[in-house]
């Protein structure tokens, strides 16, 4: 830290210098000499990880380090980086160090596929891991499958994103399977049929899932009885809920992201409404209670894995997680710690080490022992046999509410059309 | 009927944290003739100070939580905001936008634009891209009548707003300050022949802005626990289009203005255009200067040859 | 090149562009280095930004009317020629067997969606331009932001161009020959218009409205004019950037940030001055990319490029408050350094802005 304070200041005093020493005008010559300067830098030590070497497998990282995404693009970033500190620390993969080359996107479409330009034509990465958004990683799919790199996308839902061609693999859900998934749970399980949906507008996610659970919700009987939408970051929702209010549903379906929904279950709490919100993996997080608190008391989420799973690979995942970053991991966290194994795993049983064979790994991967539930890839590259649970917020702890065996999250796979 | 209260009362309660925003802007316009960009990022800047501020103080005081002692601290760490945002407007005025008075004006909109990237990408950078819960450093209780909701929040954020409003109609009509602040903003180079020390007054102007902006920041905090660094771009905006809505350069303007963006927007929301929201202040704001260019409160001023 | 005539001289000047352009466009993809294709690419986007930067700058720069809706302008364009391509062209050219055919009608017909995008944009521009009679300085900007959030808006609520989910499927057609080709297109209507009639008038317009209605120039007329013909290249600019790999759209896209972008361009450029928005868009368009490797360099965990390129862009614009070249163009600049002695004062327009300051409404 004190090193780079210097450099700061360093820095910053070499720019009082030349206001000073030379003419004004010649400070625009300077910038674009400066930038040209750093972009002609080789790059050192980029990951902030283990030491780079000749020899040293160079993956792909792009992802929103800034802009209104970020704080998902930077658990992202720090599930990569862990997954590949422990492989790295286990020996690496094939004798040789993973190196992760991150390039942000300020949370922009056209500056992901920059980045991915970047990374595949001046770092000649093997593969690719990213996107949080389905929108930025659309648009950096193309060029990785125009370059044949496989890239794998840790949370991105929508069902379009691997349609791109047969380089792009997710690890996540898609908007097919939760949306689904929750709509016939809430039915099926929680016998309920007039219910609300509040969507938010500004996301692909919030607009995409919207879509499929009202499809599912309503060919199972299911009828909904008030609609309302919100854009992400908005901060008072309480008209729209005034307006959910008067229809009196049952329950509410808030598919949106975390960063929103505490928010929205104190306002309902305040206006008297008690009915449940149910939500999708958007909401996995310990921010979500964190700001939610007791409003939250009785929502159910659709979710990857829980955080509270005894089970030995989710409690080391955690506690080295929350060891290295001292924070319990998020949703994304979590898939972008798979997301990186299983690309390692696929680097271990690929014939060689390019493109193709790569992608040919990939898309054998069977069965592994994920995080977030035993990853296979399916014939259309996106996980499946992945269990997926709903979970309860009682007493702000999550409780395991049940848990949809393979087979029914299957279903939506079969649906998907190629 | 009810639905019809609850709205407007939602609506009241955000137009007046949109109304103190506006202020800073409207403020800052009618000295300077400058749109502020950064403004929406100052208040989310003191937003962050009261998170610091109050986690620090509801972690060593925590046995206070509840007492009458939490009103002063909270008292307290409003007025660290509203000094460290202060502090910043008057550093943001003389590094920023000081140089560029005899510039073209929109020189200094441009570095105003600058300066909101700054506090944006610095905020991420500084505090961490990830939504922080602002601390409760007042209880929160439910206050219900004939039907209708509300919070002591939505009260306490009327209250502390009308004062902050209050106090500033009495130092731009009742000190002599004001009575330079209006001078300068009437004619600035009469002004400083007149004698009278126009930096300093900007810079003066500056501070109330920021000021103003820290105590919506702090209110907003406690109404909507969460904080994040891109906060302040759209209650920014909003406030800005209230401040124009008003009569840009008009304090009692920027008060209306933002109450109707708030009630508005409230009445929008709840109704089924839910989705065109963000549009619906624009919206308003184009009819509204379709007829009266100047905004509500602005005068019209013919322009002299 | 005096003793042609003028049509002679500028298909001349036109088959040189255009040869030019096409040796680029296959030379500059055969450099054998490390990372063209991301190089090309900045080139490629570079171009986009050029060409809304010049085109704000007729409507800022030349006839002063301060416009905050440029994003709007270019959604509008980027939408309706992707949609064009996706739900029209584009089932026809694959009915196409592939060979000459087919590459003539792809471009032919990008260059029809590009221009049908740019003329519907033009409209939009028509529309917004409108309220311009009635508005002036600040109130214009907050009136033509508001124009380009609430198209934003409406796209974001049209299902059939994806709406929050992203307009995919659209033809990757856009290529540097294409976007240059605009780009060159758009500063040689900048330069003619400049030493027009209507540019004239443009300018009277901008340095005072009433001396310029009281010589007879039709201020109205002239105002709109500008709007139609910055939006149509703006919306130009939208059709080839949406056609452009990734070819994907997004509301997000455009936001009033990237109008901030755009006008940043112009104003560091110089208003009025096109070499000076060319340079400028292209400063600002490499400068987040270059910055890219300031993380390494500085030995940081965190990335740090937003953080520089805006405390530079404050730095730069406290430099140069005028802009680049102030009002003058890249030679004019350049000619005056070697002939005279640079003044100490600043360019000229200030009085102007002065007088526009001392007679804005009071606070009351």
């Amino acid at each position: 830290m004190a090193q780079t304070c210097t450099r700061v200041r360093m820095c910053a005093h070499s720019f009082g210098l030349v206001t000073d020493v030379m003419k004004r005008n010649h400070l625009i010559l300077f910038a674009a000499a400066l930038s040209l300067l750093l972009a002609g830098c080789p790059p050192k030590n980029e990951s902030g990880g283990a030491a780079a070497g000749p020899g040293d497998i160079v993956i792909g990282e792009y992802g929103s380090l800034t802009g209104p995404q970020a704080t998902f693009g930077q658990s992202t970033h720090n599930g990569i980086m862990m997954a590949v500190d422990q492989i790295n620390a286990a020996g690496g993969v094939r004798g040789r160090k993973i190196k992760i080359l991150t390039e942000d996107d300020q949370s922009k479409q056209e500056d992901a596929a920059n980045a991915v330009t970047k990374l595949i034509s001046q770092n000649n990465v093997l593969a690719v891991l990213g996107e949080v958004g389905s929108s930025n990683s659309l648009a950096a799919a193309p060029i990785c499958q125009a370059n044949k790199v496989p890239m794998i996308t840790p949370s991105s839902t929508n069902p379009e994103v691997t349609r791109k061609g047969d380089y792009i693999f997710r690890i996540c859900f898609t908007d097919d399977d939760v949306g689904e998934n929750m709509a016939r749970y809430v039915v099926e399980q929680l016998h309920v049929k007039r219910a609300a949906m509040l969507t938010d507008v500004k996301t692909d996610y919030s607009t995409g899932l919207t879509a499929t659970i009202e499809k599912t919700f309503t060919s199972l009987g299911g009828q909904i009885v008030g609609r309302a939408s919100y854009a992400n970051g908005d901060s008072d929702f309480r008209s729209q809920l005034t307006a959910i209010k008067q229809n009196k549903p049952e329950l509410i379906f808030l598919p949106g992201y975390y960063t929103d929904v505490g928010q929205i279950a104190i306002q309902a709490r305040d206006l008297g409404m008690t009915q449940p919100f149910v939500g999708g993996d958007g909401w996995v997080s310990p921010k979500l209670v964190e700001i939610g608190g007791k409003a939250l008391e009785g929502c159910i989420y659709a979710n990857h894995y829980s955080y509270a799973d005894p089970t030995p690979v989710v409690r080391n995942f955690v506690q080295s997680y929350h060891d290295r970053y001292g924070a319990v991991p998020d949703g994304m966290a979590a898939l972008a710690f798979d997301a990186a194994r299983v690309l390692a795993d696929a680097l271990k049983r690929a014939k060689k080490l390019d493109g193709p064979s790569v992608r040919e790994a990939i898309a054998e991967t069977k069965g592994f022992p994920g995080v977030t539930g035993t990853i296979t890839i399916g014939p259309d590259r996106n996980a499946v046999g992945k269990k997926m649970i709903f979970e309860e917020i009682k007493n702000g702890q999550l409780t395991l509410k049940a848990t949809i065996e393979p087979k029914t999250a299957g279903v939506a796979v079969k649906t998907a059309p190629h | 009927m009810q639905e019809f209260l609850q709205n407007l009362l939602n609506g009241v309660a955000v137009g007046a944290i949109y109304a103190l925003i506006a202020l800073g802007y409207t403020m800052v316009y009618g000295i300077l003739k400058l749109i502020n960009f950064a403004h929406g990022d100052v208040f989310m800047l003191g937003s962050f100070v009261g998170f610091y501020a109050g986690g620090w103080a509801t972690t060593h005081m925590h046995d206070k939580a509840g007492t009458w002692m939490s009103w002063p601290i909270a008292g307290a760490v409003m007025l660290l905001a509203m000094i460290a945002c202060g502090l910043f407007g008057y550093l943001n005025e003389r590094i920023a936008y000081r140089p560029l008075r005899n510039a073209p004006r929109i020189a200094s909109l441009i570095t105003a634009i600058g300066v909101s990237f700054f506090l944006e990408y610095g905020g991420q950078f500084v505090f961490g891209p990830d939504p922080k819960f602002f601390p409760t450093l007042i209880e929160k209780h439910l206050i219900r009548a004939g039907g209708i909701v509300t919070t002591n929040y939505q009260l306490i954020v009327l209250v502390v707003a009308i004062i902050f409003m209050a106090i500033l109609q009495y130092i731009i009509y009742g000190t002599k300050f004001g009575r330079a602040m209006r001078a300068v903003s009437f004619n600035f180079e009469t002004a400083s022949l007149m004698g009278i020390p126009t930096d300093r007054i900007i810079s003066i102007t500056f501070i109330i802005g920021s000021v103003l902006a820290a105590v919506a920041g702090i209110l907003y905090g406690l109404s909507y626990p969460k904080i994040d660094p891109l906060m302040g771009i759209m209650p920014g905006l909003k406030a800005f289009i209230a401040a124009v809505l008003g009569g840009i350069g008009n304090v009692p303007g920027a008060v209306v203005g933002g109450l109707i963006i708030g009630i508005i927007e409230s009445f929008v929301g709840g109704s089924q255009f839910s989705s065109f929201r963000d549009a619906i202040a624009f919206v308003i704001l184009i009819g509204i200067l379709l007829f009266r260019p100047t905004g509500l409160f602005g005068k019209y001023e013919p322009e002299k040859v | 090149m005096k003793r042609f005539p003028w049509w002679i001289r500028d298909t001349i000047y036109a088959v040189i562009f255009i040869g030019v352009l096409i040796g680029l466009s296959y030379g500059l993809e055969a450099i054998p280095i490390q990372g063209i294709a991301y190089y090309n690419r900045i080139l490629v986007l570079m171009g986009i930004n050029i060409t809304l930067a010049v085109s704000l700058n007729i409507i800022n720069g030349h006839a002063g009317q301060f416009s905050l809706g440029h994003a709007g302008f270019m959604a509008v364009g980027a939408y309706f020629a992707a949609f064009l391509t996706v739900y029209y062209f584009s089932p026809y050219v694959n009915t196409i067997p592939e060979g000459t055919g087919q590459w003539l009608a792809q471009n032919g017909l990008l260059l029809l969606a590009v221009l049908l995008g740019g003329t519907v944009a033009a409209v939009a521009g028509y529309i917004v331009g409108l309220p311009s009679l009635r508005l002036r300085g600040d109130y214009l900007a907050i009136v033509t932001l508001g124009f380009g959030e609430i198209i934003r808006v409406i796209i974001l609520n049209i299902d059939k161009v994806g709406a929050a989910r992203g307009f995919t499927g659209i033809p990757p057609w856009s290529n540097f020959f294409w976007v240059y080709f605009f780009c060159g297109v758009t500063i040689a209507i900048s330069w003619r218009l400049v030493n027009s009639s209507v540019g004239r008038a443009f300018l009277s317009v901008r340095e005072d409205e009433i001396a310029a209605e009281a010589m007879g120039v039709d201020t109205t007329k002239y105002k709109v004019k500008a709007f139609i013909i910055g939006s149509f290249l703006a919306g130009v600019a939208g059709g080839l950037f949406a056609h452009y790999t990734p070819a994907y759209l997004n509301p997000t896209m455009f936001t009033f940030i990237r109008s901030f972008e755009i006008i940043a361009m112009v104003v560091l450029g110089g208003l009025g001055s096109i070499s000076g928005s060319v340079l400028a868009a292209i400063i600002l368009t490499f400068l987040p990319e270059g910055l890219r490797a300031a993380k390494g360099v500085l030995h940081m965990t965190k990335d740090p490029r937003m953080v520089i390129y805006s405390v530079m862009l404050i730095v730069l614009m406290l430099t140069r408050p005028q802009g680049l070249f102030g009002r003058r163009e890249l030679w004019q600049v350049l000619a005056r350094r070697k002939n005279t002695i640079p003044t100490k004062g600043r360019d000229e327009g200030d009085a102007a802005d002065k007088l526009d300051r001392d007679a804005g409404p009071p606070v009351s």
